[in-house]
Order: structure tokens, then C-alpha cells, then sequence
């Protein structure tokens, strides 16, 4: 399909209970779509509700209303009101995500940690560590780190695991949080060149770049998130 | 040898055989059933006896409640007839009971017996009482009485071959020699009363009636004839019998139970058959073991 | 993905007089996933995994279960024979405290093999090897299989409770706070183990914790308890970075940051 990703109408607010209630909204009515082979990109100042779109696409964040359809093998599955279940299949097979943070897991070893998403949908694992040093290759992670786990790695290196993690299957949709933040500009190079690789491959790409250059390198459009923060409707 | 007891006979106070009739019922009640469930243990309301416990009461109640004027009884203790508490048990039932006794097997048609079966293949009209300290083989490992009435009634027997596992662990084999656990007729897991396990393959398809009574623990049960009876063990530690390397010292007799005798306080030592009237038996028909005597004329 | 869930669990109650022990709890779980329910003293977690492990009986609602022959069962319409043999068979029970789910005087290869002699093994050879491929598999040297776990440290005793429960190849694991008492780089280790196992068996579990790390870290899917009843549940990662109630709010904010 030519438009794997489609919101319409999201909006959400937190709601801080140990602050007696305080409501902070975060955004309101976002709609857009991301079609195959297109990298959007999420423009707006700091703080405006770039990370929490991500999130809410990725169903780390819960919505109040509207729908984020994603196209899940043969049918829509619309993460905001999916069940948990669903939404796990919907991120093994089909929709990824790159974090600003590494999470680890205590013990495993770098080359597994971005082998793992392979291993879930099946292949060997032999193989699937193949393919991972292919991109920590590509990623100028040296190769004597790659039986450590990563948690002791500085931030340019977690993130470099954190991107080959996310790069390493066929999920018809990317989310990109800030990629490139704590890397050189050589990395931000192969970073780039890899999401041109994936656009190339049909992938439908949705990230937050900080970094203008990188910007200019693989947006196809931006997209402003302030047209839909709370904030402005109320100004 | 049969002996005439009339001069025992006469002494009012007791009913036939001790116990009273109402006791009697109900201990056949349990008999029965154990009959009808083979080694499942029957509770019973074992009675006060002239004996404490620890000294054979519950197989005289079960040998009291089946007993009759025609029964010949024979007793034996390791397999002997004249040990001391054969013969007190002996003289008690001839003494509430007036019956014949025999320290002879075959003569015999109830035989009550501490921690051994005769060497003598049992008959279709005999019936053997064990007397049984602990009845339930799991009672070692799992000295909670809830947990092991559940085990068996849901056949839980893992637990037994724990215990087994645990022997070849530690010794390379499976060491249990007495008391060793068996299979009854494809269901329950009895203990056999501390018998040798060299024992254990006569219970197996018996023509005979096997009776166990536990006074104390207050608990009968019953291997009815014909009944398989198989020792646990593992595929590759496969159920084994003791072997002794030689013949009985005073009969020659093979392939039987020998018991240990020591002679001098020099380590001199001589074994013997443990069944003192299979001894008998085999000397009168003139086997001679290395120590024994050409036996002479019958007394 | 299996279509069939493995547990169906419908208006789960358990009541002592007046006093709620859990109530209203209704949920599934399919093959794969890890369900952690998290609360603090007295939510009632434990009291629902007793009713749902058949230890403790409910006193409304239905547990069912997919079993291997393909019907599901009514756990509480079963015998107790039947449940007994499920719990030795396809499903596991760790305890908190390992003395309580290992046999303490009998080696740790006995204990490991209790289960297969239990549905029947009889080759000695064979049980003894399984369970030095277990050992070894929990990070137990295997020249300790005749050690008794009277002899073991907490953590080992924890992953022999772990070993014992998995050589049948159980599809349901249940867990009570699996690393509680541990020390914490003995956690570390455990939950990787638990985490490895997991996977790699394809096993469901239902894991009781106070610990969000160990539901972050071990689950799918976290149900929050608070006086015997669900208030929230969902995605983990959703609950912990998303918390909406106000005691998941306050659960989750009180974590204390390393």
C-alpha cells in the first residue's frame, strides 16, 4: 500500500495525579500519513510533542482520541485502541522504532542485542548475527566490542547499537528519534546514506532530527508539529 | 512336630483367641477390604494386646481375627521357631485359642512371621501374617501423613524413585536390602515389612494369602494370591537379589536366606539357613553342610 | 502467533467474609507472553495467583485452560488428580523462597528429576543426564548435581527451583516474586536466565512482583493491583512510560532512580 501510516485526529493530555490533577496537554487533532519510500520529518521547537507523536505511534504512549492506522500485512490495525498483543505483532513484524535511549538488558551481548529482532521473526540465529555485524560494520562499531554488552558503552556508541537494532529488518515503517544526536559527522553520514537505503527499499520513514544538516539530507517534507499543540488552539 | 495343647485348654476368661468378637468383625471388615484394594493400607482400630508395642501386636490381631479351631499355626521371628518371641506368640494363641502348632511350613495353615518368608514354597490353603513396624513406604521422605495418603491415592509414587535415585547417587547401586518397596498388582506401592529383599520374589504370584498388620502405626493390608508383586528399580539398575557365596554351613542348602552365627571371639563365624526348619528339614533327609553333622536317628 | 489463548480467566473473585481478597479479575494469555501483575503489600496479587494456579480455590469466576489435547478445562471443574498432574506436567510454580518448591534433602539431581520420574522415566541413565543438561543450562556447575541445596546459595537454590520446574517442558510458569530476597547482581543474573528461558522455550508465565524493574524487564503485558482489584493494565512498556491511574502514577514516580 502506498501509505502504511496514517493519524487522524490524535489528541492526548497528561494528567498528573500527584499534582492534584494538573492537565498538560500534549497535542491536539494530528493527522498526517507517511507514505512508502517517504521520510517525514517532525519540525517544531523543544518541548512541543515531537518524541510524544513517536511514542503514541509506537504504542508506548496511550491516546484520548482518534486512530493511528498502520498497514500490518494484509489489514489496518489501528495501534490506539489495539490490544497489547496486537500491538507487540505490529512492532515485530511491522513498524520499528529507534529510541534516543538505549534500554538494556543486563548480560547481552551488542551483536545479539541487534540481532534480536531477527531472532523474533524467526531466522537462525547464526544468520541473524551475520547481518548484525554487517551493521555495526557499516557503523564503525569496533568489532572487539561487539561480545560486550552495550551498557557500559558511551552515548555515541549506545545509539550507534541502538540504530543498527532498528535498521536491521524490513519493517515497512521507521520511527527515528533523534538518530544522530551523539554522533560524529562521519556516523551521521552512514546514518544518512542507511535511510536512503531504506526509502529506497519502499520504507516509510517518520523521525525527529535535530541536526539541520542531516535534515536537509533526508526529509522529503516537514512537518510542523506546533500546528497541532494545544498551547496555540488556546492562544 | 505337632504338639497336643489339651493341657491348655479351660481358661474361661478369655474369648477364642483374645480379642472379642465385635473386635474380630471389625478387623475382618479391614481384612477384606485390604483384600479387595491389594496394598493399600486399610486404618483399623488396633486393640490393646498382651504385648507392647513394637513386639508383633498387629500381626496377632490379624492372626487372632482369622484363626479357627482347625488352624495349625506356626510361628517364626528371622526366620526362626524357637526364638524367644516365636515362641511366646506361639504359646499365647495355644493358650486363648487351644489350636495345634507345628514349626513345620508345610503342615502349617497360618504362619505369622517377623521380617521373613519361609524358604518353603507357600500353599493354596495357607496364609501368611507379617508383622509390620512402619506401613508406608513413603513415611522417610515425606513424614507428612496428608501428603502421603495423597500420593497414594493418586498414584504419586515420583517421590519412591527419588529415594532410589538418591541410593545409586550415592552408592552406585540401589542399597535398599530389607524393607524394599514393591508394586502392587500395578497400583499401589507397599512396603513389604522389613523382610530381606531376597524375600520380595516369593510375594510375587504367591498361592498363598499375605496378611499385614501393624499394631502400633494401626494399619492392615493384604496381597491376595496370585498377585503380581514387583520391586521398583531402574531400567539400567535393574532389581536384584542377594547372593551368598556359599551353601549353608549345617545343611548345604543353596539359593536360600543365610543367617550369620559367630562362633569364637577369634572372628570365627559360620552361616547358616535363616529358616530353621528348612534346615531341619534338609538334615533329616540327610544333607550335610561343611560344619554340620550326619543328623541321627529322629528323636 | 497462536490464535488460542492459553488461560482465559473470567470475573476472578476471592472473597474472605466482607474482606476482598481479589475481585473482578478477568484477563487472557496466550502462548509466549509474560503477564506481570505488580502491586504493592496487600494489592492482592498474591491471592490472585493462588486462585489462578489452582492453590487457592476462588470463590467466583472461571480459570480455563487450553490444554494439550486441545479442549479447554475448567480448572476448578477438574479432579484433584487432574489438577495435580497439570501442575507437575505442563505448568510450573516458582515460590519466593526456594526451600519452599525444592526438596532440601535430596540432591540437586534428584530434585531436578523428581518430575520425570514422576510421569514415569524409569532410566536412571537418562533422568541423571537431563538433569545435568538443566544444570548447566541454569548456570549450576554440574559436578554439584549430588549436592544437596541445603548446601547452595539463595541465587542457586532460586535457579535449581527453576531447573526443576521446566524439565517437563510446562506451558505456563508461574512465578512469586522470583528474585525477591536476592542480592541484586544475583537478580541480575536470575532475570536473565528467566528472560532466556522464556524466549527460547516459547513458554507463557505469569510473574507476581513488587519489583517494576522485573516486570519492565521479564514482561509483554503488566496488570496493576491495588485492594484486590485490576486498575490498570496493558502494554508494559505503555503502563510504566505511560502510567494514566493515579497509584501507577505514584508506583511508578516512587521508583528510585539508580
Amino acid at each position: 500500500m502506498a501509505t502504511p501510516l496514517v493519524v487522524s485526529e490524535v489528541s492526548k493530555s497528561f494528567i498528573m495525579h500527584l499534582r492534584d490533577g494538573l492537565r498538560l496537554p500534549v497535542v491536539a487533532n494530528v493527522s498526517f500519513s507517511v507514505a512508502s519510500g517517504e521520510c517525514v520529518v517532525l519540525g517544531g521547537p523543544s518541548g512541543i510533542g515531537k518524541s510524544s507523536i513517536l511514542k503514541m505511534l509506537y504504542g508506548n504512549y496511550a491516546v484520548d482520541a482518534g486512530q493511528i492506522l498502520i498497514e500490518h500485512k494484509d489489514r489496518i490495525i489501528d495501534i490506539a485502541s489495539a490490544d497489547p498483543r496486537s500491538v507487540l505483532e505490529v512492532r515485530r513484524a511491522t513498524l520499528g522504532y529507534v529510541s534516543q535511549f538505549l534500554r538494556t538488558v543486563p548480560r547481552v551481548a551488542t551483536i545479539d542485542v541487534v540481532a534480536e529482532p531477527l531472532v523474533a521473526r524467526g531466522i537462525a540465529a547464526e544468520q541473524a548475527r551475520e547481518r548484525a555485524a554487517e551493521l555495526l560494520e557499516k557503523l564503525n562499531l569496533p568489532r572487539d566490542l561487539w561480545q560486550l554488552p552495550p551498557a557500559t558503552f558511551s552515548g555515541g556508541e549506545q545509539q550507534r547499537v541502538n540504530i543498527a537494532r532498528g535498521f536491521i529488518t524490513d519493517h515497512r515503517i521507521l520511527l527515528l528519534d533523534e538518530p544522530t544526536a551523539s554522533l560524529d559527522a562521519a556516523n551521521r553520514a552512514v546514518v544518512v546514506e542507511m535511510i536512503r537505503a531504506k526509502k529506497a527499499a519502499g520504507v516509510a520513514l517518520l523521525g525527529i532530527f535535530h541536526d539541520e544538516e542531516v535534515r536537509e539530507a533526508v526529509a522529503d517534507r516537514i512537518l510542523d508539529v506546533s500546528q497541532f499543540s494545544p498551547r496555540k488552539a488556546a492562544a | 512336630m505337632t504338639q497336643e495343647v489339651s493341657q491348655y485348654s479351660g481358661l474361661a476368661s478369655y474369648n477364642f483367641a483374645y480379642l472379642d468378637e465385635q473386635t474380630k468383625r471389625m478387623i475382618r471388615r479391614a481384612i477384606l477390604k485390604a483384600i479387595a484394594i491389594p496394598g493399600y493400607q486399610v486404618p483399623f482400630a488396633s486393640r490393646e494386646m498382651p504385648m507392647p508395642y513394637g513386639w508383633g501386636t498387629g500381626g496377632v490381631q490379624v492372626t487372632a481375627s482369622i484363626i479357627g479351631q482347625e488352624d495349625v499355626l506356626k510361628v517364626i521371628d528371622q526366620g526362626a521357631d524357637d526364638t524367644t518371641n516365636a515362641v511366646s506368640i506361639r504359646a499365647f494363641f495355644q493358650k486363648v485359642a487351644n489350636v495345634a502348632v507345628t514349626t513345620h511350613t508345610r503342615d502349617a495353615t497360618i504362619i505369622q512371621t517377623r521380617h521373613r518368608i519361609p524358604e518353603e514354597k507357600l500353599q493354596e490353603n495357607q496364609v501368611l501374617v507379617y508383622q509390620v513396624p512402619i506401613p508406608e513406604p513413603l513415611r522417610f521422605l515425606e513424614p507428612r501423613e496428608t501428603e502421603t495418603r495423597k500420593m497414594h491415592a493418586l498414584e504419586e509414587y515420583g517421590l519412591m524413585h527419588v529415594k532410589l535415585y538418591e541410593d545409586i547417587a550415592k552408592n552406585g547401586r540401589i542399597a535398599t536390602t530389607y524393607a524394599y518397596p514393591v508394586k502392587v498388582a500395578g497400583r499401589y506401592v507397599m512396603d513389604p515389612s522389613p523382610t530381606p529383599k531376597f524375600d520380595n520374589p516369593k510375594m510375587h504370584m504367591s498361592e498363598a494369602l499375605q496378611l499385614f498388620g501393624a499394631g502400633r502405626e494401626k494399619r492392615i493390608y493384604a496381597v491376595p494370591p496370585f498377585t503380581e508383586v514387583v520391586s521398583l528399580d531402574f531400567e539400567d539398575h535393574p532389581f536384584e537379589i542377594q547372593t551368598f557365596d556359599k551353601p549353608c554351613a549345617l545343611c548345604g542348602a543353596e539359593q536360600v536366606y543365610l543367617d550369620e552365627v559367630i562362633l569364637d571371639d577369634k572372628g570365627g563365624r559360620m552361616f547358616v539357613c535363616s529358616d530353621t526348619d528348612h534346615c531341619e528339614e534338609r538334615r533329616e533327609h540327610g544333607h550335610v553342610g561343611h560344619l554340620g553333622v550326619a543328623k541321627e536317628a529322629a528323636e | 502467533m497462536s490464535d488460542t489463548p492459553l488461560l482465559k480467566v473470567r470475573d476472578l473473585s476471592k472473597f474472605y467474609g466482607k474482606r476482598i481478597g481479589c475481585a473482578n479479575v478477568a484477563f487472557e494469555l496466550w502462548p509466549g507472553e509474560v503477564l506481570a501483575i505488580v502491586g504493592e503489600s496487600g494489592s492482592g496479587k498474591t491471592t490472585l495467583l493462588n486462585c489462578l494456579s489452582t492453590r487457592l480455590m476462588p470463590t467466583t469466576g472461571s480459570v480455563e485452560y487450553h490444554m494439550r489435547d486441545g479442549g479447554y478445562r475448567d480448572l476448578y471443574h477438574m479432579s484433584e488428580a487432574e489438577r495435580r498432574f497439570l501442575m507437575r506436567t505442563d505448568w510450573g510454580f516458582v515460590h519466593q523462597n526456594p526451600a519452599d518448591g525444592l526438596r532440601m534433602t535430596v540432591s540437586a539431581g534428584a530434585n531436578v528429576g523428581e518430575r520425570l520420574m514422576a510421569i514415569g522415566n524409569r532410566h536412571y541413565g537418562n533422568i541423571r543426564n537431563t538433569a545435568s543438561d538443566w544444570l548447566e543450562r541454569v548456570e549450576i556447575s554440574t559436578d554439584r548435581i549430588d549436592d544437596q541445596p541445603r548446601a547452595f546459595s539463595g541465587g542457586m537454590r532460586q535457579r535449581l527451583q527453576i531447573a526443576r520446574n521446566l524439565v517437563t517442558g510446562p506451558r505456563l510458569v508461574f512465578m512469586d516474586e522470583p528474585t525477591g530476597g536476592l542480592d541484586v547482581s544475583v537478580q541480575a543474573r536470575l532475570l536473565d536466565l528467566v528472560r532466556g528461558l522464556v524466549n527460547d522455550l516459547g513458554l507463557s508465565a505469569i510473574v507476581v512482583t513488587h519489583d517494576l524493574a522485573v516486570a519492565r524487564l521479564l514482561s509483554h503485558r503488566m496488570m496493576v493491583m491495588k485492594d484486590g482489584y485490576v486498575i490498570e493494565q496493558g502494554l508494559t512498556d505503555r503502563v510504566l512510560d505511560d502510567p494514566r491511574e493515579p497509584y501507577t502514577q505514584l508506583l511508578v514516580s516512587s521508583i528510585l532512580q539508580v
